[in-house]
């Protein structure tokens, strides 16, 4: 078992015979993710690494069957391609694009509810079910079967802390990256609520940074819903307030913003808090092994 | 993107939003020939400069007279102006905003923001005007009333009421500042704001309204359709390095400690600094060369990271994903070549193509310290920067 993707996921790439989506396809299927086919508007009818290329999602799902979408569309286009896949009744939706307009993303939450898609991004790294389907932009061959539901903000620090949890002999059952928008599709939360679903993972790793309120909430929702053990990293104990860390969403603007302030709320709420960067395939490993 | 009140005003003014007579001036001179233009007895001399605590650091004046007006400016323009908000260096005051001063009744706050927790476009107001609104909001909650706006329908008339009402306001009021809301959110969305406030919003003893001190601030990532925005962008207010890093596609913001940091994506890069912090070291910078890192690109963050005076060692933390080891390494050895780097210089290198990576780092021949992991790499940096200093 696994969360949001797995072996049997019909993916799609919007986007599909540009540069990265065809780089990023290619290694999915390397992998043996079941690419199906392909979006790029003009190009429908034709063949791209040996799959069909479509002019609308619509007519994709309609031929293909696909249910997850990885979208690799330029910012000024990425929110209508978002809600083409929303409409078009695709179930994950992977937005890998870096860059849309906040205000753009807002419309987008707005066209969403009502429907069921969980749309993951954008500015993610993407899912990975290790050994079963990838969409997204991750190194592939670090991620290894296991148990542990890992969700991230960040994509390179979630490469990290899989890393550290190899070294420990831990895998994943899933891995996810949120991104690091102010605006985004999915949270924590919703992650979190796959993983307590999901039989196969056992404990979950949230990997948060300064700005925002979305770890604390998490680790509230947790308190009240969630059995298997929390153990989370909040990047950015050095950054000055103030200033935007790279993501737009990593801005300390309140008190409550800082590294220090969630992880002393994290551990009031029972989180098993991972102190050090360096330190977080350990701090994963004794929580699991504490529980047994 | 931070623009400055003056040009925040302009922008209201063509929305029909009300705010004071007045107009920048670059001299004494100028600001005198304003003062006399305007209509009245007493005026205010801003400094422009982005950065709030003006008032308190002696960047707002009154001038009861003209002469007074052409003093004010002539002491603000040239000077360094150090606020809470800008840190000890200050920022150098190259404009003033000339206003005609009105007789106020009372002061109220408003502002729109794109509240994380909605995910809405989010008007926010108070009747405890001229207040930080943080703090406000921290010891007195009841007192900042907020309205989300439903994008697909936008502001309607009877969220601005309830705003308008909640704030105090009675009568003929309500429907005044009900317009103004309505066109202050049509601002905030035609231009791609992040941020609009209004502190304070005045109502003057005439009884009219009006915007005294006006702030907005733009998405970074709208500029390529927003062009009279991207005009209004003042580089004199921005760290130069971080413009000519933001020129070369890098992330860079400077910090006061002495290890140098070349990381892969923001997460990575703030965990880095962290782990420095974790081993009794200090950050001289946070650096994300992001995704695709030429060899070009590797060498233009040392070289941004390096005119830093203060760096004493150089770690380069790169998880490649979508990124490849081989590239970076590259780019590293050409780094170390053609900038004759002296400081030492510890490389974690991880993930895509790895091999090849460490195979083009060894055959260089060039001194490095290499480091395994996250941990290693931290420890060995701030034993770096402790050996040189010894």
């Amino acid at each position: 078992m696994s969360v949001l993707v797995n072996k049997d996921s019909k993916v799609i790439f919007q986007g599909f015979t540009g540069q990265h989506a065809s780089f990023h396809a290619e290694e999915a299927m390397k992998m043996g993710t079941n690419v199906v086919g392909g979006v790029t508007p003009g190009k429908g009818g034709s063949t791209h690494l040996g799959k069909p290329v479509f002019d609308t999602v619509a007519e994709a799902v309609r031929v293909t069957g696909a249910d997850v979408s990885a979208i690799f569309v330029p910012p000024p286009f990425a929110a209508d391609a978002i809600m083409e896949a929303i409409e078009a009744g695709i179930r994950v939706i992977v937005v890998i694009t870096d860059g849309i307009p906040v205000q753009d993303m807002v419309r987008v939450k707005r066209y969403a509810l009502g429907h069921q898609a969980i749309i993951v991004g954008p500015n993610t790294a993407g899912v990975i079910t290790p050994a079963e389907c990838k969409v997204g932009i991750m190194p592939a061959h670090i991620y290894r079967p296991g148990g542990i539901g890992l969700v991230s903000r960040s994509g390179t620090l979630n490469y990290e802390a899989v890393e550290q949890m190899n070294a420990e002999g831990l895998g994943q059952s899933t891995s996810v990256s949120i991104g690091g928008d102010p605006v985004n599709g999915c949270d924590f939360i919703t992650i979190m609520e796959e993983f307590q679903n999901d039989s196969a993972t056992e404990a979950v790793l949230m990997i948060g940074e300064i700005g925002g309120s979305q770890e604390v909430d998490a680790a509230l929702w947790a308190q009240q819903h969630m059995t298997k053990p929390l153990i989370a990293f909040i990047a950015g104990a050095t950054a000055p307030p103030g200033r935007r860390m790279g993501h737009a969403g990593a801005i300390i603007s309140g008190e409550s913003d800082t590294a220090h302030a969630k992880m002393r709320r994290l551990e009031e709420l029972g989180v098993h808090v991972v102190k050090n960067a360096a330190d977080i395939g350990k701090t994963v490993k004794s929580a699991v092994d504490s529980r047994i | 993107m931070d623009i400055h009140e003056y040009q925040t005003k302009e922008l209201f003014r063509s929305y029909d939003i009300p705010v004071p007579d007045g107009r920048v001036a670059h001299s004494g001179k100028q600001a005198l020939a304003v003062a006399e233009e305007l209509n009245g007895e007493r005026w205010v001399v801003k400094a422009q400069i982005h950065a709030g605590g003006r008032g308190k650091a002696g960047g707002v004046l009154m001038a009861d007279n003209l002469e007074a007006v052409e003093q004010h400016a002539d002491k603000m323009i040239g000077m360094t102006l150090v606020t809470k908000q800008t840190g000890e260096a200050g920022r150098l005051v190259q404009r003033v905003l000339v206003e005609q001063a009105h007789a106020i009744a009372q002061e109220f706050y408003l502002g729109l923001v794109i509240d994380r927790a909605t995910q809405r476009i989010t008007l926010i107001a108070s009747a405890s005007g001229g207040m930080n609104i943080e703090e406000v909001a921290a010891t007195n909650p009841q007192k900042v009333i907020r309205e989300a706006v439903d994008p697909a329908v936008g502001l309607q008339d009877f969220q601005s009421r309830k705003i308008a009402a909640g704030i105090g306001l009675t009568g003929k009021q309500i429907g005044q500042v009900a317009k103004m809301l309505k066109k202050l959110y049509r601002c905030f969305r035609d231009k791609d704001a992040l941020m609009a406030e209004i502190n304070p919003l005045v109502l003057t003893k005439d009884g009219q309204f009006l915007a005294l001190d006006a702030k907005m601030s733009f998405d970074g990532n709208a500029l390529y359709r927003q062009p009279e925005i991207t005009d209004l962008r003042d580089f004199d207010e921005e760290d130069p390095k971080e413009v000519e890093a933001s020129g070369h596609d890098l992330n860079y913001i400077a910090l006061d400690g002495n290890v140098g940091c070349i990381v892969n994506g923001a997460g990575l890069a703030m965990a880095t600094m962290d782990a420095i912090s974790h081993y009794g070291g200090r950050p001289a910078n946070f650096l994300d060369v992001g995704g695709g890192a030429s060899p070009e690109k590797i060498a233009n963050a040392f070289r941004i990271v390096l005119e830093d005076p203060n760096v004493m060692a150089v770690l380069i933390n790169i998880y490649a994903g979508i990124n490849r080891c081989d590239w970076i390494a590259n780019g590293i050895v050409q780094a170390i070549r053609d900038l004759a780097i002296e400081v030492p210089v510890v490389v974690r290198l991880a993930g895509t193509n790895l091999e090849q990576g460490l195979q083009i780092l060894q055959g260089s021949g060039l001194e490095y310290i290499q480091a395994d992991h996250l941990s290693d790499a931290a420890e060995k940096a701030v034993n770096a920067v402790k050996g040189a200093e010894s």
